[in-house]
């Protein structure tokens, strides 16, 4: 089983270049290649899914000297959200980029994004983790500037800017891990720092991978760049930068380094507890008051990452379930409410929310699906968003922190109303005069539409299924940071 | 020391460029900055004073070559990081191209698109 790891990264990696040569060949190439390998790479993310954690060690180095891949529970998690995004947004690419020219470049970097964020859920090794993480960085900046009109190239800018000083962070921790302790590994640091304690000099790289990976995350202190680009994206991709991107190269990372090479301790729990609490407020705050459909979704975003950081930070059994299946649901509703606003601008040719209503007239699938993933989102039953937060809520009022359930309920309130004005504002009222003439977009936009809505109500009622398949095994990486020492480096 | 504190004013120097700058190709040589910075600093980590080469020749002791030569991962590690840093530098300069043929100036503050 351990053979396929290595595909993962190389199918669409190969896909990536193959794309701009084959469509010479055939025009209808960069469509069928990129629905193919992102169907393949979700099947066999699938085949992982209740199997024995596995390594792979590339070129037959064992650790501490190769580099290795790792499939645990965790990984696995990241790989299914990483494939299943990826398989809706490029089904939803087909009609909606026949817009832009040069579909083949599209292809391409997007799946350059995806070879690199399977990298970084795969890898075992950090530098290699830093190489992946400006794979995909790289691709999602210039993908960000797809549209080349003034405001997505300002956006890229400042995006790209900001993101390679968290690069830069992140490489320069890196460097000073290695030279403390001489290994690249993860594992094997993993047991460094268990033996010998943190110093000064780990905790300063520690505190440059949070800046660096909370930046990607989208974290408050660091988010400025997160709502203007992923409303510049088109909006495929903003569902995989918002949906799959702060996840897999942000929040991922955070959580293997922290819970299993660092190791939490109180100090940490605090800082990830304070960083989520302050984007899950500042993200609802700004959130209110936005009239552009995609911005208010970014908003969002930054506010819902923070129920995961602040799940992550509680740090007991059930708040780190809960946040990692809040990551699960977040990508899902997120990716169907991204893909939404995708058919709805599509069909109606604007993203101004004081210019929509009555679109379940015209457009029923969109609006539809458009209102589950609303739903969802604001925690209402029985759809998967209202289950994440209960586990998140109850994990804090088990660990004794009172106020903070206090903050996550009234901020779910808050997270309602927006949804509320934003439904009522575009799917429900009255149809305006100018956008009389809208119709249904078309299949090929709405199939994903509807696998992803799907998805929102079955994971919250499969939670019985998806617990020991998918969740349990997660969790039980981050709580036991020794496993993964022992299956890399063998007991 | 002293190569280690120059490679961190580097940094310092980068940073201020992209933070205080309002000229899109000061900001683009100010992540050049923090960029060659951090090169220095990998290299310095296998850095040593009078050591040889890392490539082991017929009839060296394995000990004595362990102890003298310089550590070669750093060196790998930034060939690596050049080579990325590369194809940011590209696409940053491809960004600042079009930027300029949309507004006519370089000048981050006329640029007002978008609201934080």
């Amino acid at each position: 089983m351990d053979q396929i790891l290595p595909l993962l990264v190389a199918i669409p990696l190969g896909a990536a270049f193959l794309i701009p040569i084959l469509v010479r060949v055939w025009r209808r190439f960069p469509d069928i290649l990129g629905n193919l390998s992102t169907l393949a790479l979700l099947v066999m993310s699938l085949l992982l899914v209740g199997r024995e954690p596995s390594t792979y060690y590339m070129g037959g180095w064992r650790p501490p000297l190769g580099i290795n891949l790792v499939a645990d529970g965790l990984s696995v998690l990241l790989l299914i959200v990483i494939s299943s995004i990826a398989f809706c947004a490029t089904l939803f690419s087909i009609p909606y980029m026949e817009k832009y020219t040069s579909k083949s470049r599209y292809y391409s970097l997007f799946m350059l994004m995806v070879a690199g964020m399977n990298g970084v859920v795969l890898t075992g090794d950090m530098f290699n983790l830093y190489v992946f993480l400006e794979i995909a960085s790289i691709a999602s900046y210039a993908l960000v500037a797809f549209g080349t009109e003034a405001e997505e190239l300002e956006a890229s800018f400042k995006y790209m800017i900001m993101g390679c000083v968290a690069s830069t962070f992140v490489l320069f921790g890196v460097g000073i891990l290695y030279g403390r302790t001489g290994t690249l590994n993860m594992a094997h640091l993993a047991r460094i720092v268990d033996r010998d304690g943190m110093s000064p000099a780990i905790l300063f790289a520690s505190a440059l991978f949070l800046m660096g990976f909370g930046l990607k995350a989208g974290m408050v202190p660091f988010h400025a760049w997160l709502p203007d680009a992923h409303p510049a994206a088109p909006a495929p991709i903003s569902a995989m930068l918002s949906g799959v991107l702060i996840k897999a190269i942000g929040m991922y990372a955070i959580a293997r380094f922290f819970y299993v090479v660092f190791g939490m301790d109180g100090l940490t729990s605090t800082v990830f507890m304070a960083l989520g609490l302050l984007s899950m407020v500042v993200g609802a705050l700004l959130a209110v008051g936005q009239w552009d459909f995609k911005r208010l979704l970014a908003y969002s975003s930054i506010s819902q990452m923070g129920y995961v950081m602040l799940g992550l930070g509680i740090g007991t059994p059930l708040g780190v379930l809960g946040a990692l299946f809040h990551l699960l649901n977040h990508a899902t509703f997120k990716g169907l409410l991204f893909l939404c606003s995708g058919a709805i601008e599509h069909g109606t040719g604007t993203r101004d929310m004081g210019k929509m209503g009555g679109l379940i007239r015209g457009m029923p699938l969109t609006g539809t699906t458009c209102s589950v993933g609303s739903l969802s989102i604001s925690g209402i039953p029985p759809f998967n968003g209202f289950w994440s937060k209960l586990i998140i809520i109850v994990a804090a009022v088990q660990a004794g922190h009172y106020a903070i359930a206090a903050v996550v309920v009234l901020l779910s309130f808050l997270t309602l109303t927006y949804y509320l004005r934003l439904m009522r504002h575009s799917i429900f009222g009255d149809l305006p005069e100018a956008l009389k003439g809208i119709r249904e977009a078309p299949a090929l936009m709405g199939i994903p539409l509807v696998l992803l809505a799907v998805c929102c109500l079955s994971l919250g009622l499969l939670y019985p299924v998806l617990k020991p398949l998918l969740l349990g095994p997660a969790t039980d990486v981050l709580l036991r940071a020794g496993d993964y020492i022992d299956l890399v480096l063998g007991g | 020391m002293i190569p280690y504190l120059f490679a961190t004013v580097m940094l310092l120097i980068g940073l201020y460029a992209i933070v205080a700058r309002r000229n899109l190709i000061k900001i683009v040589i100010g992540v050049a900055i923090t960029e060659y910075a951090i090169n220095l600093f990998l290299i310095l980590l296998g850095y040593r004073t009078k050591g040889v080469p890392p490539i082991l020749g017929k009839g060296m002791d394995l000990k004595e070559f362990a102890s003298s030569s310089v550590d070669p991962l750093p060196q790998a590690l930034t060939v690596t990081s050049i080579v990325i840093g590369l194809g940011v530098m590209a696409l940053l300069v491809a960004l600042v191209l079009r930027l300029y043929e949309k507004y006519g100036t370089l000048d981050e503050s006329e640029m007002k698109r978008l609201k934080g």
